[in-house]
């Protein structure tokens, strides 16, 4: 029964990194790394950006290869589904039968993409990303003079967006709410985005609802809730993920948007933690609200984390949520949750870039985000993440001030 | 003393301590250092993760951070800090005369 080794299902970015950091943290026991897809592990950030628009074959990263993981003597599972998890007896059960038996077990299980839920919505020009495969099946149906609709004005919908313009296609951006990025960036930053999108000549619609798919003679119609009809030859929809919660919730594990993990990433089972897209955790900084975050950094944080814990170590996640996003030229940073912030300054970094810190009440730096080419934006934010990971209360007229630099206030 | 294979860079007093400067040279980029003590450093411009411009990054005492996904280097070694960085950087010999910053790149 306990004779078994670390088992982590779910092969992306968390689970290759905690499979990893296991054996950095000097366990030389068996280690068993479980996924679905017959990919190894690959890095999905690309996938909406340098992998739609780069010439020749399409690559991905791999941040554990099959050479690497026999190295480290991790056993890679691809192509496996794990079908049940049998807590009484510490074990996984695959889907062909297989029992692999564990000591500690990590779930990273991600998140798949919302489905649409109009009528119509199971066309098959109505497509999603998640996977290099649905990558691949984007690229190719974005050629040069194709009418792209994107539905879902968040971080991939824009990215698909920026791509598909660099390809050539007319693209126009459907979202239901009142404006793009509603989610996690301040509206200042997501009205210089929008620009930034219609100078490349993304047509929006905002606040506009979706009531329906229609395909005739080759196009493809969108019918909105106000009764105007989009046409197009493609949809991509960019409206958002699940937590892939399935496995836990049969176990009988706590489910609370995503699978339910305290502080150092336990879930209510002590032997079975979760880390990345699928949990959501308490964070410290933001008054042990329950969080949950879809994004590259977080799954490698918690992955690292997890490991650690998973051999007996006591940390505490409290890492400061942070986001990136390349569309164009440009690049959107965002570190800290925003939500909250009753003050909001903006400090100029010229070329078209800025920065805009959100404060709470009592002054905390709670969040800050910017927008500008890479070299103008991410270590001012990587500074200000400093900040907020500190707990500081800098001075609006010195965040505003260009001059002032951040560093200097780090040390204040 | 022989300057071949020497370039010169940038003026030493473009760059501010404890921070990094890009400078191109044909196709070689480099990523140029002044530490908090006032010595400079040169590496690869490159991430070895994912070819993003260390430049565009921070630097911390003897740490460059990539600016994309804080893989880490000492500069001044070039020693790959953990994942998700795990090939070193390349560095080069640097020296200052007339207030220039010379780079051995040969």
């Amino acid at each position: 029964m306990a004779d078994g080794g670390m088992v982590i299902v779910g092969a992306g970015e968390c689970g290759a990194r905690a499979a990893q950091a296991l054996r950095e943290a000097g366990w030389s026991g068996a280690v068993t790394l479980i996924g679905e897809e017959s990919l190894p592990p690959y890095e999905r950030p690309p996938l909406s950006k340098a992998l739609m628009v780069a010439a020749g074959e399409p690559q991905v990263a791999h941040p554990l290869t099959r050479d690497a993981a026999a190295q480290k003597g991790i056993d890679l599972l691809l192509g496996a589904r794990v079908a049940e998890i049998d807590r009484e007896a510490h074990a996984v059960i695959l889907a062909d039968g297989r029992r692999i038996s564990y000591l500690k077990l990590l779930l990273a299980t991600g998140a798949r993409p919302r489905r649409l839920a109009v009528p119509g919505a199971d066309s098959r020009d109505v497509l999603y990303l998640r996977s290099f495969a649905d990558a691949l099946a984007i690229r190719e149906r974005l050629r040069a003079g194709a009418r792209l609709c994107v539905i879902g004005g968040g971080f991939i919908g824009l990215e698909v967006a920026a791509s598909a313009v660099a390809r050539g296609c007319r693209v126009t951006v459907v979202e239901v709410t009142p404006r793009i990025l509603m989610r996690g960036v301040p509206a200042p930053l997501a009205e210089l985005i929008a620009r930034r999108h219609e100078q490349a000549g993304v047509r929006f619609r905002v606040g506009a609802g979706i009531a329906r798919i229609s395909e005739s003679a080759g196009t493809v119609k969108i019918g909105l809730a106000d009764g105007d009809e989009i046409e197009c030859d493609v949809i991509v929809a960019g409206i958002g993920a699940a937590p892939e919660t399935l496995l836990a919730a049969r176990a009988g594990l706590a489910v609370e948007n995503g699978i339910r993990v305290d502080d150092r990433l336990r879930t209510s089972d002590p032997d079975i933690f979760a880390a990345g897209d699928c949990c959501s955790a308490p964070h410290a900084l933001y008054d042990g609200r329950r969080i949950r975050l879809e994004a590259w950094r977080n799954a490698h944080d918690q992955g690292n984390l997890a490991a650690r814990n998973m051999l007996g170590g006591d940390q505490r996640y409290e890492a400061v949520p942070w986001f990136w996003s390349d569309q164009y030229e440009m690049t959107l940073h965002v570190a800290g949750l925003a939500d909250q912030a009753t003050k909001h300054v903006k400090r100029d970094l010229g070329d078209g870039a800025e920065l805009h810190f959100h404060l709470a009440g009592d002054g905390r730096l709670l969040a800050a985000s910017g927008f500008g080419p890479l070299g103008k934006v991410a270590r001012e934010i990587r500074l200000a993440e400093m900040l907020i990971q500190k707990g500081a209360k800098p001075a609006p007229d010195q965040l505003a001030a260009p001059e002032v630099k951040l560093k200097s206030l780090l040390n204040a | 003393m022989s300057n071949a294979g020497w370039i010169e860079t940038c003026r030493a007093d473009e760059i501010d301590e404890e921070d990094v400067l890009r400078f191109d040279h044909g196709s070689l980029t480099l990523a140029i250092y002044r530490s908090a003590d006032g010595k400079y450093y040169a590496t690869d411009g490159l991430c070895t993760h994912e070819q993003v411009h260390l430049a565009d990054g921070l630097v911390m005492g003897d740490i460059i951070e990539c600016p994309m996904h804080n893989g880490r280097f000492d500069y001044r070694t070039g020693e790959a800090k953990g994942a998700p960085v795990c090939v070193n950087l390349k560095t080069y010999p640097v020296k200052v005369e007339g207030g220039r910053v010379l780079v051995q790149i040969g």
